[in-house]
């Protein structure tokens, strides 16, 4: 008969090993992931933005997308509201009290652009489960095949910006999400966004040089002259233009958000009122690997359980199985 | 040793078509039929699943809860051959029966609720596989799992069709089957709760927690007892055979045991993390909170005295309680506290859950049949003489 200090010692065994494997040393513990010296990525600038939704058309020609009717059907016009499987990029509008004064936080208004951040650490590459969503260790950009995707859509509910976005309507739906036109990359074009926005709102380039151009423009006194790069910073293929500087917000949102995004973003209103939420520096891909790797890595921990779970069973089994009468 | 007399497993016997397995099938076509549509038209044809929202009930209740409920064999085959109580074995096999449909229940629904469901396999291929990804760890867990349970039920259909080498060569591998059959449970138990880590901010502050794979795998444990409770309640009432209550009486005090490791642990965490402030909100969350939390402290009260623990209709009620605590939880965890930004809401649709409530409905069914056909529950010797052998 087992008595009931034998079942106590097991329980305190178990309680232990389930211990250790919760709350281990973390070993397979990983920080932010670091962005690659060629990066690249997006610079948007919401006080340089007119809104004219140049980029919003380009975007759908450059990427073969059909019509998304997503506005009231009295609407004069179509034109989506929010990114969808078939719409890579809008640009949201701010609007508060009469909204008369650009970049205005009270009775203002101001834009802003709605695409994928190419995160630095993305959520999305570290919740897929088949490698559907890859992030390319030279340029950064995160990319999506649908060939591998099996559509469970961890992608679209761990995105802490609500990019990835499924086809519910179709019946083999696919992910839809900007890849900074990667495809276009082989014909010496970059983003279509950034090739045809008239003010150089949204530019494209490497993001350091990026990051040194909207570092730049946050140094500036506001209403100071200076000239401002249009298309691909990194090769000032288009002229640039001279204008006022802005009373920016005194951050570069993508800077540190959640380890870093590819794509960086200015305003002169404060970026919660523009649907930026903070997040924390540390990304949460970082996080979840860690956890999971503490856990599973190299299979260690469960290796072990498994060699005492089978020591305890073969050591129980007879006892139980033998009054069944059958040849075990 | 420990020598105990059991009874050995039997088919309960009688008529399979009743009431019950005809109200099964009805519903089992009515999924039936809002699947052909979610095949040909989509899943936005009959779910309200959103961008906002990309995961509903047919993830959280078919998959995470489900899986959950089917934690009966694990828990059970943990206590006996883990630790050695023996007195428990009757319990066994009707237990892994319940866990062995839903999981593979399980299994299957995923499939309904994936956009891309023929590149399934790409989880488990290398070359694809991310073990990066939680998803892959509970993939990959459940369905070898699925495997393990298959074989660990497979001497009940070798006795039934008298395949004795078959049974003889399994029995000699059953250590093992056993030992993956308690580390594999463990292992996607605990990462259904991980699954929501990489969500970060976008998960409540009383349910995002580096603790909850513990808590998740906790409350999987202490709901496998809890379903068992329930079962035998329902298979006695059912099948007017007696309630084992010699089993189920202590069985409950070892439940009460874990749900009080449960709750130490999720009112540790939340108050270590300085979280317990957001039970006291005026929020739909908190009060969500109250409600799930009230359903796992009931039945430390409704059990509390051994006397309790006799009464059958409590213990009925209070497994059925840890299951609903369980349920709320998961809910809550990927539901209630989910929150991608303003503008996004969901509640299941009506042909959502018809299929959720048609996947219950296959398990109650293949429950039925099976233990009227095959040798799983205990055999009734001792039992009126009414009773069907």
């Amino acid at each position: 008969m087992t008595t009931r200090r034998d079942f106590l010692r097991r329980a305190v065994a178990g309680g232990a090993a389930a211990a250790t494997c919760t709350v281990s040393a973390p070993a397979a513990a990983r920080g932010n992931a670091g962005r690659s010296p060629e990066a690249l990525g997006l610079l948007f600038d919401s006080t340089l933005c007119i809104g004219c939704k140049a980029c919003v058309t380009a975007c759908k020609a450059a990427n073969d997308l059909p019509l998304d009717v997503s506005t009231r059907p009295e609407s004069p016009w179509d034109t989506p509201v929010d990114t969808t499987a078939k719409t890579f990029n809008v640009i949201k509008v701010y609007r508060e009290g009469a909204a008369t004064h650009k970049d205005a936080g009270t009775d203002g208004f101001a834009f802003m652009k709605s695409s994928c951040l190419h995160c630095v650490d993305p959520s999305c590459v570290s919740a897929c489960p088949v490698s559907a969503m890859t992030k390319d260790p030279v340029t950064g950009i995160v990319g999506y095949d649908p060939n591998a995707c099996i559509g469970c859509r961890y992608c679209v509910a761990a995105c802490p910006f609500g990019i990835p976005k499924y086809d519910y309507q179709s019946p083999t739906g696919e992910i839809g999400k900007c890849e900074l036109c990667r495809h276009r990359l082989p014909d010496g074009k970059y983003s279509a966004c950034a090739e045809v926005c008239p003010t150089g709102a949204t530019l494209y380039g490497k993001v350091d040089d990026l990051m040194a151009e909207a570092k730049r423009r946050l140094a500036l006194t506001p209403g100071e002259i200076t000239r401002f790069p249009r298309g691909n910073l990194s090769t000032g293929d288009q002229p640039s233009w001279e204008g006022a500087a802005a009373a920016y917000v005194q951050h570069v949102y993508g800077e540190t958000e959640v380890g870093g995004t590819q794509m960086l973003k200015l305003s002169a209103v404060p970026f919660d009122k523009l649907g930026h939420k903070p997040l924390p520096d540390r990304s949460f891909s970082s996080k979840s690997e860690t956890l999971q790797h503490t856990l599973y890595g190299g299979l260690a921990l469960p290796l072990v359980a498994l060699g005492a779970m089978t020591w305890f069973a073969r050591r129980n089994i007879g006892a139980h199985e033998g009054d069944e009468g059958g040849e075990e | 040793m420990s020598a105990h007399v059991h009874a050995r497993p039997a088919p309960v016997g009688g008529r399979l078509l009743n009431l019950a397995t005809v109200t099964c099938g009805v519903l089992i076509l009515a999924a039936l039929a809002v699947l052909a549509i979610r095949f040909t038209a989509g899943l936005g044809a009959v779910t309200n699943l959103n961008d906002g929202y990309p995961w509903g009930i047919w993830v959280v209740a078919d998959v995470v809860i489900g899986s959950a409920f089917a934690c009966g064999g694990f828990s059970v085959a943990m206590l006996v051959y883990i630790f050695n109580k023996g007195e428990y074995h009757p319990l066994v096999r009707p237990a892994l029966l319940a866990s062995l449909f839903g999981y593979t229940l399980a299994g299957v629904g995923v499939i309904f609720d994936l956009g891309r469901y023929w590149n399934f396999w790409h989880i488990l291929w290398p070359g694809y596989a991310s073990p990066n990804s939680v998803m892959f760890e509970v993939a990959a867990c459940i369905s070898l799992y699925i495997l393990v349970m298959w074989l660990e039920f497979s001497p009940a259909l070798f006795e039934k069709f008298g395949m004795k080498n078959a049974r003889r060569r399994v029995g000699k591998a059953m250590f093992f089957l056993i030992g993956l059959g308690t580390v594999l449970p463990m292992m996607h138990q605990s990462s259904l709760g991980s699954l929501l880590v990489v969500f970060g901010t976008q998960i409540h502050p009383l349910w995002q927690t580096m603790a909850l794979p513990a808590i998740f795998l906790i409350s999987a444990i202490t709901i496998g007892y809890a379903v068992v409770l329930f079962e035998s309640c329902l298979a006695a009432a059912g099948y007017r055979r007696k309630i084992e209550m010699h089993l189920l009486t202590p069985l409950a005090r070892v439940m009460l045991g874990m749900l009080s490791i449960f709750l130490v642990l999720r009112f540790g965490d939340l108050i270590v993390r300085g979280a317990l402030g957001y039970a006291f909100e005026a929020t739909l969350q908190s009060l969500m909170f109250w409600l799930e939390t009230a359903c796992f402290a009931a039945p430390l009260v409704l059990l509390r005295s051994a006397a309790q623990r006799r009464n059958p209709a409590r213990l009925f009620v209070a497994g059925a309680l840890l299951m609903l605590g369980g349920s709320l939880l998961r809910v809550n965890a990927f539901l209630v506290g989910y929150d991608t930004g303003a503008g996004w809401s969901y509640f299941p649709s009506v042909p959502e859950m018809l299929v959720t409530i048609g996947m219950f409905a296959i398990e109650v069914l293949g429950y039925i049949v099976i233990t009227r056909r095959f040798p799983v529950l205990p055999r009734e010797d001792h039992a009126a003489p009414a009773a069907a052998h």
